[in-house]
């Protein structure tokens, strides 16, 4: 039985030959970018880049589908909650107030109008830019980027672990949950809330178990070979750095650095002001 | 021998915090660079605590309390911790799944070279010549769900072997393979020790299969003591074997009932090496006198598949026109190497899955519209993992669990609890917590739990995984008492003692087809079956030919008959 947590694709692209180690880095780079800058221009230019990127990753509609979805229902609830929350905000960032409809007797503002459109450009420049990430690192790999970046090997390990062991865990599930029903339990709607929830500790309960059973197993293998005797570790996946990296880096440097220098040399702050 | 002692104990002695007692008493032994060696033992005997001791894993993992010394290499092993120990010895753990830590062959097999921090480049060298010694180097990228037992353990060996330790140890290295897998296991281990010159020392049970190749000495221990320390043929000319609950070979059994001494003189430690001038005539004479068991089959069908054809993702057939007819009061064993579709084949018949084509006859009656619950009053099923069945930390509530569900009523529920506690034998526990019975004592309790519900059939998946002979006979004799009272008993098995000694009749399955359906002795004798299913031919069959007694397959059943017979005295 494969399962796969998330379905890391096997594509031979430029981007998948980079070490997972440059991927996070320009990640970072380009996400600070954007999240700095409410400059709708300099958020358009890395959107662009970014939808660019995700073509040339050669990822299938079929496997973002789903996240796609997700991400457009957080964005659109998003905008509509932070509206209500501060309708005025917009007009507080640029000090000018255009009025050009009025509902519940809130003002709409192309001010408001104008900032909420920048912030929503914002989360659709920094999601693909993440699926990227995540759908052309070999999962090991990523694991070894983590630790790259300074975060404690343990900890990034934790996260190979959790991608091994969890189709077992998976497993383990569906046959407590099985052999449970067989036995009568009844896990569907026809039970009552209470009744469900009761029910439910009746397959975790065994699934508890049955992973610390594995735990210890695990742990000892391990420590067997050596596991957490150093301060550092290398990694079987990591990859060479090539030119390509170093591309690569330089050009979400610059980028970082352009948005910078946008918001300190031209607009004088993080906000471009159309209204002025 | 005036070499250095490579391992060597004296007057050790270990007691767990948590116990009362010392598990090792009094351990003296040396073992010298490039022995092989056996170390077995009933469970709880001390075996693998010896083994922990030995890989660092007592201290570092198990605390304890020890007295005397081991000294590894000359070094005292109280001064070294278990990462400077796993330099030296290698450990080969009993779950081969649970220990492949890496995402693919080739992580797994690098990952002591990745806690070493050793570079990339030499790193992915070594990983190439070490997996070519277990003939692993076209898997290296191959994730653990698409590998088979046997190649997980290769994977497992190329792991520890990467780091070029002196001593490599198996923990029940047999445990979770098929017969013919175990068997390449046990040729690749002696392969290694030839070509390498390591020391090795498996640990392990199931003495006929290790014995498949020589080794130097046997060690067996028996309540934390070693009470010998002899070769292979020694070993089985002694009664230490039946003294300790240790299954000695199938071969040696068969000269016993044919009324032969077995001696040290007779080599019997392995089949190969066995002289049979010396008991041909005496087995001669026992099978000739041999009467034939009588075999009734006129007891009504129970359950039934007709040309049941199943695939998970409707490319892949699973199964493919199974057909079979289980009649009442038989017990059935199903073998096949894993991914036959053994488990594929209960889950249709518990409904969990819905076969694509075919039927499924209860009684003569298709039960296709039957749902879980339903089918779980006809049909139960024990899983192989106690743990992963007990979800309530009292026994008497845990064997309710099924009534309670179905809103039994308490008056009605109690009777029916104690009475199945008893047939169980485990009415003395009725009031006890779960937590406080041993493994075996829990495994009752899962089929306390299915029985209450008064199935008429029961299925068991591998009911004596990882169990010794005691805890074995114990199991599969209870088991016969149950199918006595009329239930049909289906067991799902790799163990071919099992299928011989219990089970009349052995369903084979290979590649998702049924490819035998008759007596586990004709299963275990022909050789085409043998070789598509991953089965090992038994050494009854052989001991047959040696003593020139041509029907072989009939030897083999003799030998089950007669046994029964003397089970049944």
């Amino acid at each position: 039985m494969k399962m796969k947590l998330f379905s890391y694709n096997l594509a031979d692209t430029f981007i998948h030959r980079l070490s997972g180690l440059t991927k996070l880095i320009c990640f970072l780079f380009l996400t600070f970018a954007v999240m700095y800058s409410y400059d709708i221009r300099v958020i358009l230019v890395v959107m662009i880049f970014s939808f660019f990127l995700m073509r040339a990753s050669k990822i299938q509609w079929s496997q973002i589908r789903l996240m796609v979805v997700y991400v457009a229902i957080f964005i659109a609830t998003n905008a509509v909650i932070s509206f209500f929350f501060s309708p005025e905000y917009g007009t507080q960032i640029y000090g000018t107030e255009h009025t050009f409809a009025e509902v519940f007797g809130i003002s709409l503002t192309y001010e408001q109008l104008f900032y909420q459109v920048t912030k929503m450009f914002k989360y659709a420049s920094v999601v693909p830019l993440g699926m990227i990430f995540l759908l052309t690192t070999n999962p090991s790999e990523f694991a070894s980027s983590l630790s790259g970046i300074g975060i404690n090997y343990k900890a990034a390990y934790a996260v190979s672990l959790t991608l091994r062991y969890f189709p077992d865990i998976q497993r383990d599930y569906t046959d407590i949950h099985l052999s449970q029903q067989a036995r009568g339990l009844e896990l569907s709607r026809k039970a009552k809330f209470f009744d469900r929830f009761k029910n439910s500790l009746l397959i975790v309960i065994p699934l508890i178990f049955s992973t610390l059973d594995r735990v210890e197993v695990i742990s000892n293998a391990m420590d067997l070979r050596g596991f957490s005797k150093g301060k550092t570790r290398t990694w079987y996946t990591a990859r060479k750095f090539t030119r390509q990296d170093i591309i690569a880096l330089v050009v979400s440097a610059l980028i970082f650095a352009g948005a910078l220098s946008v918001s300190a040399f031209i607009n004088h702050s993080r906000f471009y002001n159309p209204f002025i | 021998m005036d070499a250095q002692p490579i391992i060597e104990f004296s007057n050790f002695t270990f007691q767990y915090f948590s116990q009362a007692e010392p598990t090792l008493h009094d351990i003296n032994l040396k073992i010298f660079p490039g022995q092989k060696i056996l170390i077995v033992g009933p469970s709880g005997s001390g075996k693998s605590t010896l083994g922990h001791c030995l890989n660092g894993l007592i201290p570092f993992s198990y605390r304890g309390e020890i007295t005397g010394s081991l000294k590894i290499k000359g070094e005292e092993t109280a001064t070294l911790d278990i990462f400077k120990l796993s330099k030296t010895i290698g450990t080969v753990l009993q779950d081969s799944d649970a220990q492949f830590v890496g995402l693919t062959v080739g992580e797994d097999i690098a990952f002591a070279l990745e806690n070493d921090c050793i570079a990339n480049k030499e790193m992915h060298e070594r990983v190439s010549n070490v997996a070519q010694m277990v003939d692993m180097e076209s898997l290296l990228g191959s994730s653990p769900f698409e590998l088979s037992g046997g190649q997980k353990q290769r994977t497992s060996l190329a792991g520890v072997m990467v780091d070029d330790v002196d001593i490599l140890l198996f923990d029940e290295p047999l445990a979770n393979l098929d017969p013919a897998t175990g068997k390449t296991a046990i040729e690749i281990i002696d392969d290694i020790h030839k070509r390498s010159g390591k020391t090795v020392i498996i640990i392990e049970h199931r003495l006929e299969d290790v014995l498949h190749r020589d080794v130097d000495r046997v060690l067996v221990i028996d309540d934390g003591r070693i009470i010998a320390d002899l070769d292979a043929h020694a070993l089985v000319a002694s009664p230490i074997l039946k003294d300790t609950g240790i299954r000695e070979p199938l071969y040696v059994t068969a000269l016993k009932y044919a009324g032969v001494a077995v001696t040290e003189e007779m080599q019997a430690g392995h089949i190969e090496t066995l002289r049979t001038e010396f008991s041909r005539d005496a087995l001669q004479d026992w099978y000739g006198n041999l009467l034939p068991a009588e075999h009734l089959d006129a007891r009504p069908s129970i359950l039934a598949m007709e040309d049941i054809s199943f695939s998970y993702d409707g490319l892949r057939p699973v199964l493919e026109d199974i057909s079979f007819d289980i009649r009442e009061g038989e017990m059935v064993s199903i073998v096949g190497k894993n991914g036959a579709g053994k488990s594929t084949l209960s889950k249709l018949l518990c409904g969990f899955e819905k076969e694509d084509k075919g039927h499924i006859l209860y009684r003569g009656e298709d039960i296709k519209d039957k749902s879980i619950k339903e089918r779980a009053e006809i049909i139960g099923l024990v899983m192989q993992n106690p743990n992963q069945m007990i979800s309530k930390p009292m026994i008497y509530d845990e064997v309710a669990l099924g009534l309670r569900l179905r809103d039994v009523p308490e008056e009605e529920i109690a009777p029916r609890v104690e009475k199945v506690l008893d047939i169980c034998g485990l009415a003395p526990f009725i009031e006890w917590p779960i937590s406080a019975l041993s493994y075996g004592q829990k495994k009752r309790v899962t089929i306390a739990s299915i029985l209450v519900l008064d199935p008429r059939i029961l299925i068991l998946d591998e009911p004596t995984a990882g169990q010794d002979f005691r805890h074995y006979t114990e199991i599969m004799e209870f088991l016969v008492e149950i199918n006595k009272l009329g239930v049909t008993v289906i067991l799902i098995t790799h163990d071919m003692h099992l299928m011989l000694e219990y089970t009349p009749r052995a369903i084979v399955l290979a590649g998702g087809r049924k490819i035998a359906d008759t007596a586990a002795s004709v299963v275990l004798t022909d050789a085409a079956v043998i070789q598509e299913a991953n089965l090992k031919e038994t050494s009854l069959f052989a001991l047959s030919h040696m003593a020139g007694i041509e029907e072989g397959t009939q030897f083999v059943q003799g030998f089950i008959d007669y046994e029964r017979r003397l089970k049944n005295r």
